[in-house]
């Protein structure tokens, strides 16, 4: 079946698919290990979401309605330009509603709303190593993964403490995963390292560049390393949203003029603008 | 070979749809996921277990199978995958009479635990409200399934198996359209 | 308000896309640019093209640097883009560059062998001012020809190897691998690590090459042979039974001959490093021959100390489709993780204040 083009549904060819899929069952029966799959050569530029592009198009089907952000935002460009890729190449329904997609492709965020079953969660991950700052060799962190070797990672952090007394990463913030695998969140916002947790909705990773896929299986325990005295703590800048006056979400500060002036937003548009419009039709 | 009978009706929008079962199925284990999309496959095969294998295995994947001639003619047609003798060198394993016990299967390796082999196994019938208690990834509180037609030991097996993570064999079991799957990472209890 | 500017995606898409259609154009009162004179005309940028977009196709690597406006980088990702997408009828015969039609041939370690050292369109011994007479165009005055004496052209490696001087490659009947299939593993082989290298990027490769000579890695290399012409491209269908020539192809091949001490099971020899790459690309091949030689250090026994001599390094950074889309994947939106750090840099300097005050 072909839509426009003369590329496949979905633009993979079937052979692709079915390896991308293999990788993706044992993605999901290995929670948090890296599955090395045969990444081909996307129309898009490595480090732009070939990973989680690859992932949507051996997902998608013409029963499903997908939602692209980036930033959290589904208009950002990068969001844009993916979504009329699928738009194109698959056909299917696009959305901006979180809760009416029934795949949303991200980068950098997690949703607001809390996801639920029949929804699939594909994140764009540019590196799927959580060790590859502290261990750059490929052939080392594998063997460290195969160990549960994860001493390194706890010693960095410990560090982080005795230095500044915080633990000073505030993104990509690593997890375990099931109690077994260190896995990269991808970038999100140390914010988002919660609901990741035991969330009702499939997880799905995809490095494209790296050749990586990765996933987390619903109610599934994701936990942010720590320790007992210093537990982690996610962060968000502490104002409300100047649109819709949400003091739970994430927020992206703006800068207003070059005096110093800034106000804050929510990151998640479709969250912003369904508040804004609640707020209207309750007045 | 001019018995066969078709593959997916719809080979490109079949695959999806039975990928996307498999999928759920996979990360909600015990859940029943119905599949359709073959209108004949070849005996004893149910269209869950022939619609697994087109969606899953080709040229790539190592296909070890008991369930005969017209079966084996019928996956080398559709899906071209290589069909072994030694269920230990298999990627996929088809088995519609008694399987192979999963110790025998590709485990994987500590560093590359998803070099494993996926089974799966054509049972008399599967049911979800009452049987085994299913707990662990996929699963929030506890699912039930019932399933009719595994080995009398399969309960030992598969703790074995577990005990092996990350290693491990993960199965799919197929009774008529219905499908359900058990990953490695799922704790069994007998009701 | 300033929030609402940095939104509207779409339409701003569409806009870029319009002007860079424009800007590619450039000033449209001159003649447009025809691929058969970007084909003719620019021929070693067509050759790079195709090298790294590892799909031979004179056409559409020419019509891929037209679309990337000389970008030759961004022309190979078109090219690679597109290859990805075609089905696979079979896989070639190794060619035999042995039997190459010449239309360059040196050595470095020969005064003369048989078969002769041909010069051919080189700019080797061109003294590199610019013409102004190339300005103002014209057709050059025809070369001299000569007919070829018909003599064979014994490969250099050949020769030392008949004096049992050079190592043997021993031939292998083992599918290579295909690293467009299967991602890398590690430790990765030689026909892996040469198909990277014959992909990879000109300058990285050039770069590790020549740190090879700085003392990076321990390299005494002499260019025992480059040749460049064309060579047939030969399949066995296997309803067939029997190879059929599909056609000809340019490429260029270098055999670096490295003095190789020798080890507990070899004894002193040389050894050599193999560069190969489609068109007539002979920076590039002699790079890739200096670099296969630095990366056959483990393999030989030697010491594993430089860059060039490490697999992961090398493989994973010579790509320059991988490497270009993640460098400059750095200007996508990432206001999200800064804010995140702008929260968390400001918490820092907050507790050392406050720990300054007390």
């Amino acid at each position: 079946m072909t839509i426009e083009t003369g590329y496949n549904f979905g633009y993979l060819d079937e052979n692709t698919k079915r390896m991308i899929r293999r990788a993706l069952l044992k993605a999901v029966a290995i929670p948090g290990h890296q599955v090395p799959f045969g990444s081909r050569e996307m129309p898009l530029p490595y480090g732009w979401g070939t990973g989680g592009i690859q992932v949507t198009a051996s997902v998608i089907g013409p029963q499903d309605r997908l939602k692209v952000i980036d930033q959290g935002a589904d208009d950002t460009t990068n969001a844009v330009s993916i979504r009329r890729f699928f738009a194109k190449v698959a056909g299917v329904a696009t959305t901006e509603r979180t809760s009416g997609a029934t795949i949303i492709q991200t980068r950098h965020r997690i949703p607001e709303v809390k996801l639920r079953e029949g929804q699939i969660l594909v994140y764009q991950v540019p590196m799927p190593e959580p060790l590859f700052r502290l261990e750059p060799r490929v052939s080392e962190t594998r063997r460290m993964h195969a160990l549960a070797d994860y001493g390194l990672m706890h010693v960095r952090l410990y560090e982080d403490i005795a230095r500044h007394g915080h633990i000073a990463i505030s993104y990509n913030y690593p997890v375990m995963v099931g109690g077994r695998y260190l896995m990269s969140p991808s970038p999100i916002p140390a914010f988002d390292n919660p609901k990741m947790h035991r969330m009702p909705a499939l997880q799905l990773f995809g490095a494209g560049r790296e050749k990586r896929i990765y996933a987390v299986p619903p109610y599934t325990s994701v936990q942010s390393l720590d320790f007992e005295d210093h537990p982690f703590q996610p962060i968000r800048a502490n104002a409300a949203c100047a649109l819709c006056g949400a003091r739970d979400s994430y927020l992206d500060e703006v800068v207003t003029d070059d005096k110093g002036g800034r106000m804050f937003v929510c990151s998640d548009t479709d969250y912003c603008n369904t508040r804004q419009a609640a707020r209207e039709a309750a007045e | 070979m001019s018995e066969l009978t078709p593959g997916f009706a719809d080979p490109v929008l079949g695959a999806q749809s039975c990928f996307r079962a498999i999928l759920e199925a996979m990360s909600r284990p015990g859940r029943l996921q119905r599949v359709a999309g073959i209108d004949q496959p070849p005996a004893p095969l149910g269209v869950a277990a022939a619609a697994t294998m087109l969606t899953l295995a080709d040229a790539d994947t190592p296909v070890w199978t008991d369930a005969g001639r017209a079966a084996e003619d019928w996956l080398r047609f559709h899906a071209g995958c290589p069909l072994v003798a030694s269920p230990a060198e298999a990627a996929f394993l088809l088995a519609t009479g008694r399987m192979p016990a999963l110790a025998t299967l590709a485990q994987g390796s500590e560093e590359e635990p998803h070099r494993s082999a996926t089974l799966i196994v054509e049972v008399r019938t599967l049911a979800e409200t009452v049987g085994w208690k299913l707990t662990g990834p996929g699963i929030e509180t506890e699912h039930r399934l019932q399933v009719a037609g595994l080995p009398a030991d399969f309960l030992r097996q598969w703790a074995a198996n577990r005990r092996g993570f990350p290693r491990g064999v993960d199965v799919v079991l197929t009774a008529g359209p219905w499908l359900a799957a058990l990953p490695r990472t799922t704790r069994i209890e007998e009701a | 308000m300033a929030y609402v500017a940095v939104k509207g995606g779409e339409r701003a898409i569409d806009a870029a896309h319009a002007w860079l259609a424009e800007a590619r154009r450039g000033d449209a009162t001159l003649p447009e640019l025809s691929l058969e004179q970007i084909e003719q005309q620019l021929g070693l940028a067509v050759d790079r093209v195709m090298a790294e977009g590892a799909c031979y196709d004179r056409g559409l690597a020419a019509l891929a640097v037209k679309q990337a406006r000389g970008d030759l980088i961004e022309a190979a990702f078109l090219l690679r883009a597109y290859r990805t997408t075609l089905p696979r009828f079979g896989a070639s015969l190794p060619m035999d560059t042995g039997a190459m039609r010449l239309r360059r041939r040196i050595s470095a370690t020969y005064k003369d062998l048989p078969g002769g050292q041909v010069l051919g369109p080189t700019f080797d011994y061109t003294h590199r001012l610019l013409d102004f007479a190339l300005a103002a165009g014209g057709t050059p005055p025809p070369a001299p020809q000569a007919t070829p004496d018909g003599e064979a052209t014994p490969r250099v490696t050949g020769i030392l190897a008949q004096e049992g001087l050079m190592a043997p490659e021993a031939p292998s009947e083992t599918e290579p691998p295909d690293l467009t299939r299967e991602p890398l593993s590690f430790p990765a082989e030689r026909p892996l690590r040469l198909q990277a290298l014959a992909r990879g990027d000109e300058g990285f490769l050039l770069a590790m090459g020549y740190s090879t000579q700085r003392g990076y890695g321990n390299a005494h290399p002499f260019v025992g042979e480059i040749r460049m012409g064309e060579v047939a491209v030969e399949i066995a269908p296997p309803e067939l039974g029997f190879p059929i020539e599909i056609g000809e192809i340019t490429v260029t091949e270098c055999q670096m001959v490295n003095q190789f001490a020798g080890s507990k099971t070899e004894p002193p020899q040389f050894t050599r490093g193999y560069g190969l790459v489609f068109g007539h690309g002979e920076r590039k091949a002699m790079a890739m021959s200096l670099v296969d030689r630095a990366l056959r250090a483990r393999e030989l026994g030697e010491e594993v100390d430089a860059p060039a001599q490490s697999e992961e390094f090398v493989l994973y950074h010579c790509d320059n489709v991988e490497a270009t889309g993640f460098v400059e994947h750095l200007k996508l939106p990432h206001y999200v993780d800064f804010q995140s750090e702008l929260e968390k840099v400001r918490e820092m300097r907050a507790t050392v204040f406050r720990e300054a005050a007390e």
